[in-house]
């Protein structure tokens, strides 16, 4: 199928014989305005369904309009991955919210797909419960959270959203309801689609409710910071933590620049459980510079080190391969300073400065590509100016690809729902 | 037969001689997996040493239009080993060595036919495990594992093998052969590993894994609690993960399977029970004390009236001999049984563990009830005798209705189990015509022509490029290997 162009004879005009379609469905229907633009690309509609049946009869009539959709939760990651190829309507799942049922006797909880996940959070904390994943980017929706599988410093311990998802509903391009999983734990019944729409990037269906999985809320945290004494440091501390058997739920990887780097532990429990941890910690990481205990987070612990109008990477790697990843970046940083953060699960973000010369970010993401690549790993572009997209390759080898595409094509053959954004094209 | 004659010719060349086998008695040693009231005889089966020798025999298949099954130890407990009649058995045995145990990295790389437990002994001197630890762990292939999404006593904790595998190689229903993952986390594009992990064998042959290894805790503690009945040992499940306590293992066990383990292994459990809870915490040595003094209390507050307290690790493995000697102890009291495997929310545990009394009682078809109570996976093992004519069939429909139960309290009609040949008639009950079609969209991509393990999970699949809703009753080669079943 040609892509279609997007440009400004598009916009619907009065009288919009799709807009009463999509009306007709869906009353929150709305001619789009330039706010509702997706990295970019200009929409011609938006909608809210209330519902999933009613985000099934607005993608039905999308289908049968050949309309091209994209979803949108708060935005926070609108611009991720490429710009759609083609943009006709903005399915806006803001309206799609609230707690379905928070069993907290089986830790588990459903959800629609427009809930802040802050709001999530809070409900569950009265029952001192919590989904064990940090939010990155502030009032991100749990649908977001799903599309594009963010993730923060506790994944080290708990996993990422693809362990925490229990169940999922989704609309397929066709307007056909489907899900897969339960409200169960444990379940191998059927294929896991959650796991599929996990970071698809709204392309393969349109996530109305998830099913996730709930930990209790630590009574008690210790947070041990390290400030390296030089380069080579950082990495071997945060092993050792890693190493041990204090059980952190996350060690993070800072350096900035060409500056020594900093570890921090953090350590959930019991208060005369983390105390002994906290101390054994410090114990470990003495060796590494000045070591400092608190008992909360850091501002912005979970905060990605992209600034406004820089370039955005995610740079993964095995554990061991995290060292080369932070080499590389610290001898970039000579010309180029970059900001890294991460995990040493092997997930390091970068932030390269707004303003560098495409060219040179072009050249960074190459040598970074080539570094996490030797140790299985991938460098992936988040965020990005025009110029910068256009110069770099946002996704860089896919393996599967193949089978990728093939999976698009069965389940939205017309390539309709966020065209152009993924991998390969897809 | 002369096309099976062909191919096994093909293969031959290809594979070697003793690599393929065709002689009737070789090849019903692999009739049936753990599931064995059902056995289908394979036409050929294959037994590869490399990934090449993987996708040449696949390949060999698609080219000929014939089915293909993959077998790890053939420990399955739902039939998805079960070979097709006029098919090839791919049975990765062979494929047995741990290429790499890297702690530094937290991982392994293994062929499919490597055991569980060798992953874990490979590891043990690094100080490290692998965490997913079904009851046949001693037997059982990772490649299995992976098709399975394998769980296991301490998965509550942990999670199933799904949270554990991070990357494989795979022979697709094509023939080609695909890497997903690897030891860095968070792949690029679809998580296609994800959707492999638990497949049955319906997406292809994995012939590689890498596995994270879990750093092994700083302490154990176990404790044995005996209840007198179902009930309060519920409460006090109840009771403790309502406190926050996340153990890495609570095991029940009810009066007669304790009775049934008690027979076959001697475990020495306190007599008189009702019930008994075995719960497993490890971790840091001052959080792991804390809470088993809290799990005590909560076992004594629901009326536990005895508690054991492992004092060392051969007391540990006695507490844990009756628990995973469980399934095969019943053979002690009953000539023949079924292993059921559903799951239910936790909290639903004494409302459906009454209704099962009830059944149970209504029909006169005894049920003993083992289970992993920390995430409502059931086994209820339905016993009977099949020299009294219609017993097989009263346990079968007991052994059905137990699953209706899980459905009706919103859980599933497999924990760990799989699907396979024998729960595909399930499936809709749990899932919308929508929700089918849906999964065949994947099945379709991976698999159009469905030679990969057809006739297991899905009732009724549907044509490939056929649109969903058109096609009715079932497809002709299910018919085939369901024909060969009963």
């Amino acid at each position: 199928m040609p892509a279609r162009g997007n440009s400004a004879t598009k916009q619907s005009q009065p009288g919009d014989a799709v807009l009463d379609a999509l009306h007709k469905v869906c009353d929150t229907a709305r001619a789009a305005t330039g706010a509702d633009t997706v990295a970019g690309v200009p929409a011609r509609y938006v909608a809210a369904p209330t519902s999933t049946e009613q985000a099934a009869e607005l993608l039905g009539a999308a289908a049968q309009h050949d309309l091209a959709v994209v979803a949108r939760g708060a935005g926070t990651k609108l611009d991720w991955g490429q710009p759609p190829t083609r943009l006709d309507l903005v399915v806006d799942t803001t309206a799609l919210t609230g707690v379905v049922d928070h069993a907290a006797g089986d830790l588990v909880c459903v959800v629609r797909a427009g809930t802040p996940v802050s709001e999530l959070q809070d409900r569950l904390a009265g029952a001192d419960q919590q989904l064990a994943l940090d939010s990155p980017l502030p009032g991100a929706t749990i649908g977001g959270t799903v599309a594009v599988s963010t993730s923060g410093p506790r994944r080290l311990l708990y996993g990422t959203m693809r362990d925490l998802l229990i169940g999922i509903t989704f609309v397929r391009a066709d307007g056909v309801v489907a899900k897969s999983g339960g409200h169960v734990v444990k379940n191998v019944a059927g294929y896991d689609f959650g796991k599929l729409l996990t970071g698809s990037y709204g392309t393969l269906g349109l996530i109305t409710e998830v099913v996730v999985r709930l930990h209790p809320l630590p009574a008690a945290r210790r947070v041990v910071t390290v400030r390296t004494s030089d380069a080579a440091a950082a990495f071997t501390a945060a092993a050792a933590v890693t190493a041990s058997q204090l059980v952190p739920a996350a060690v993070e990887l800072d350096q900035e620049g060409t500056d020594p780097g900093t570890v921090t532990a953090l350590l959930e429990g019991i208060e005369n459980g983390v105390d002994g941890r906290a101390r054994a910690a410090g114990e470990l990481l003495r060796a590494y510079g000045q070591v400092e205990v608190t008992t909360d987070l850091p501002d912005g612990f979970a905060d990605l080190p992209f600034e406004p109008g820089g370039t955005g990477l995610k740079v993964t790697s095995s554990m061991t391969g995290v060292a080369d990843v932070l080499t590389t970046a610290r001898a970039l940083s000579e010309r180029t300073r970059l900001r890294v953060r991460g995990s040493a699960a092997g997930v390091l973000h970068v932030g390269v400065p707004a303003g560098t010369d495409p060219a040179r970010v072009a050249d960074v993401v190459t040598r970074l590509r080539g570094t996490a690549s030797a140790s299985g790993g991938s460098v992936t572009v988040h965020t990005a100016p025009p110029d910068v997209r256009a110069a770099v390759d946002v996704w860089g080898p896919v393996p599967g690809l193949d089978l990728m595409r093939r999976l698009k094509d069965e389940l939205d053959p017309g390539h309709r729902l966020s065209p152009g954004r993924f991998v390969g094209g897809i | 037969m002369a096309g099976t004659a062909a191919l096994a010719a093909r293969l031959r060349a290809r594979l070697g001689d003793a690599a393929v086998l065709t002689d009737r008695a070789q090849l019903r040693t692999y009739e049936c997996d753990g599931l064995a009231h059902y056995k289908v005889t394979p036409a050929v089966v294959v037994l590869p040493r490399t990934t090449a020798d993987v996708a040449a025999a696949v390949r060999a298949c698609q080219d000929a239009g014939v089915p293909f099954v993959a077998r790890g130890s053939g420990t399955g407990l739902s039939g998805g080993a079960l070979p097709h009649a006029e098919g090839v058995l791919i049975v990765l045995s062979q494929m047995r060595t741990i290429h790499a145990v890297d702690p530094g990295d937290q991982r392994a790389v293994l062929d499919p036919g490597v055991i569980n437990l060798q992953v874990s002994k490979a590891a043990a001197p690094h100080g490290y495990y692998y965490a997913p630890d079904p009851s046949s762990q001693q037997i059982c292939s990772i490649g299995g594992n992976v098709a399975e999404n394998s769980g296991g006593a301490h998965c509550l904790k942990y999670g199933f093998t799904t949270n554990h595998v991070t990357g494989l190689e795979l022979v697709t229903p094509d023939g080609d052969v695909v890497r997903l993952g690897g030891r860095a986390p968070d792949a690029p594009g679809y998580d296609l590993l994800g959707a492999f992990v638990g497949s049955e064998g319906t997406l292809g042959v994995a012939t590689e894994v890498t596995v994270r290894l879990t750093r092994a805790p700083e302490t154990v503690r176990t404790l044995l609690a005996a209840f007198p009945s179902t009930d309060e040992a519920g409460g006090a499940v109840s009771a403790i993960i309502g406190a926050g306590v996340v153990p890495a293992a609570i095991e029940m066990m009810d009066a007669l399977a304790i009775e049934a383990a008690e027979a076959a292994v001697q475990c020495g459990y306190p007599e008189g029970a009702g019930a008994v809870l075995v719960v497993e915490l490890d971790g840091p040595a001052p959080e792991v004390e804390a809470q088993f003094t809290e799990v005590e209390r909560h076992c004594h507050d629901n009326a536990a009236f005895e508690i054991r307290i492992a004092a060392d690790e051969a007391q540990r493995a006695l507490f844990w001999k009756g628990r995973k000697s469980a399934f095969a102890a019943v053979g002690r009291i009953s000539p023949d049984y079924i292993v059921q495997d559903g799951v239910i929310p936790r909290t639903a545990l004494p409302e459906v563990l009454r209704r099962i009394a009830e059944l149970s009682g209504d029909t006169g078809v005894r049920v003993a009830n083992v289970f992993h109570a920390g995430d409502g996976n059931l086994h209820p093992l339905v016993l009977f005798d099949d020299a009294v004519p219609g017993q097989a069939e009263a346990a079968e429909k007991v052994s059905g209705a137990i699953l209706d139960l899980c459905i009706e309290h919103g859980g599933s009609i497999t924990g760990e189990h799989g699907v396979g040949m024998d729960k595909a008639k399930f499936m809709p009950r749990m899932f919308t015509d929508d929700d089918l079609d849906t999964m065949q969209m994947l099945r379709c991509a991976f698999d159009p022509q469905r030679l990969s393990n057809p006739g297991k999970v899905f009732p009724t699949p549907r044509l490939c490029g056929e649109r969903p809703g058109r096609h009715k009753g079932p497809h002709p080669l299910q018919q085939a290997g369901l024909a060969e079943v009963f």
